[in-house]
């Protein structure tokens, strides 16, 4: 089991890098779904099939196709293609690179130790993580629901329109 | 040693069986078609025209398969595998009869709802990258509709949930031994069933296609077999979602002892298959911003009452 870790945790990185590296902002977020979609098996993994799907069902498969949605309409060809090869120059990465990789030395070693470098997997099924939310969380979950409201009623306003008359006869039938 | 045989048979089986009924309703479409219609529909090729399945398959293999140079050509050819990867594997989770499935994961719902969501890449995809107006006009209505009618595909199948206490399907279908899911949850079922033609694009929901305005909608630049992933997906998810109803609300294989249980799930299955040809041949198409407002005004707060109720009455009759 451990290989398929390994595996899907590669891919994860792999794909993230490539979600940053890539010019075309379209090709950039196929890779993010495959990072999301790598990030669900490990949860798998773990014992959290929950999440794992909630992964799929709302990260690659609602909010990635938004942002597809957003950047097809923006219809960005070429011009954007070249301006990110110029943001993304020599100077710009190498010192937060430098800085990020002694991070990750630090952890790699922190990692090695570790004393007992085995975790143990509890498999989590859906109704435990149901009974946790509507539980001792349930103010979370109220807040979250409250800022989901919020949203909607702010999108409810903004998408207002005066209603549009076509034709001045059919206002006075209207009034 | 055995059980794995058993498991690669059931899989190739499960495979073999729908590749080919997908293909078969190629005909059934047209002659069921032509019979509400008062017509005749394909009857010369072949005993009762059967043989149109096997000039369609031919003609989709070796039509020129074309990529338009204006196209983005990686992602242009990976569009139309997606949709049938997406529904094939959702198939995995479905029981087709008590010994007959591929695995019952204990989220096996929420698999069908993620595999169906990311179905909406290939309509999305597909239509961008033919860069073509009238494809990126198809992937637009495409992505809004699919993304609408998800939600309220989950909302109304959760009081289902709530009846059996599982995601499994298995489960599920063995809650309803004493009485199938469609007499406690009509309202869910006809939610269901709405979002899953729309989510299916099918008619009269099929407007990301609506030829009659946007040429074919996403998949107008397709040609041969990548078109015919795009056809295949689309008779697939139609045989998906008539599964998934019969698991879900008509007690999947219960039936009675006379006839096996694979026979009584494939027997419901068809019904459905037909019923959505039934629609095709019946109901005109919406406006777009009809089906938006129908989605929005309509089947959501219908499907949150019900899962309101639902869960009151749940409730109020488990109460000590």
């Amino acid at each position: 089991m451990d290989v398929f870790f390994y595996i899907a945790a590669a891919v994860a990185i792999i794909s993230t890098v490539l979600v940053i590296t890539r010019k075309h902002p379209v090709h950039a977020l196929l890779y993010l779904i495959v990072s999301f979609l790598a990030v669900a098996i490990i949860f798998y993994q773990l014992g959290a099939p929950f999440v794992a799907a909630l992964e799929i069902v709302l990260y690659a498969g609602a909010i990635v196709v938004l942002f597809i949605f957003v950047v097809m309409m923006l219809n960005l060809g070429k011009e954007t293609s070249l301006q990110e090869k110029t943001w993304l120059n020599l100077s710009t990465w190498l010192l937060p690179g430098i800085l990020a990789s002694i991070l990750l030395i630090e952890l790699v070693y922190l990692i090695n130790t570790q004393p007992n470098s085995t975790i143990t997997i509890a498999e989590v099924d859906p109704k435990a993580v149901a009974l946790s939310l509507f539980g001792p969380y349930l103010i979370g979950v109220e807040l979250a629901a409250m800022l989901l409201m919020a949203g909607v009623i702010g999108a409810a306003h903004i998408g207002q329109r005066k209603k549009k008359y076509w034709h001045r006869f059919l206002q006075e039938d209207e009034q | 040693m055995s059980e794995t045989l058993t498991y690669w048979i059931v899989i190739i089986g499960i495979l073999f069986v729908l590749l080919n009924v997908a293909a078969l309703l190629i005909w059934v479409e047209r002659r069921m078609l032509a019979l509400w219609q008062d017509r005749l529909g394909p009857n010369r090729a072949g005993p009762l025209g059967l043989f149109i399945v096997l000039a369609d398959t031919l003609k989709l293999f070796f039509k020129e398969d074309w990529t338009p140079p204006f196209a983005d050509r990686n992602v242009f050819v990976m569009a139309p595998a997606v949709v049938v990867i997406c529904v094939l594997l959702s198939f995995a989770v479905i029981p087709f009869a008590p010994n007959i499935q591929i695995v019952d994961l204990n989220i096996g719902l929420l698999f069908f709802l993620g595999m169906s969501s990311l179905g909406v890449y290939s309509i999305v995809l597909g239509g961008w990258a033919s860069n073509n107006k009238y494809s990126l006009l198809g992937a637009l209505r495409g992505a809004s509709q699919m993304i609408s009618y998800e939600v309220f595909m989950a909302l109304s199948l959760m009081g289902v949930v709530m009846l059996t206490g599982s995601f499994s399907l298995h489960a599920i279908v063995e809650a309803q031994k004493n009485c199938w899911f469609i007499l406690l949850q009509p309202v869910g079922f006809v939610i269901f069933f709405i979002a899953g033609i729309a989510e299916t694009h099918r008619l009269p929901f099929d407007i990301p296609e609506a030829e009659s305005e946007l040429v074919a909608g996403f998949h107008s630049e397709y040609s041969g077999m990548k078109f015919g992933m795009f056809f295949i997906g689309e008779y697939l998810g139609i045989t998906l979602i008539s599964a998934i109803t019969v698991a879900l609300f008509f007690g999947g294989w219960l039936g009675p002892a006379f006839l096996p249980p694979i026979v009584w799930f494939i027997i419901k299955t068809t019904g459905f298959i037909l019923f959505f040809i039934l629609l095709r041949a019946s109901l005109p198409r919406p406006r777009y911003d009809q089906l938006m407002e129908y989605g929005w005004k309509v089947l959501l707060p219908l499907s949150l009452l019900n899962l309101l109720v639902t869960g009151g009455i749940i409730l109020l009759l488990n109460q000590p």
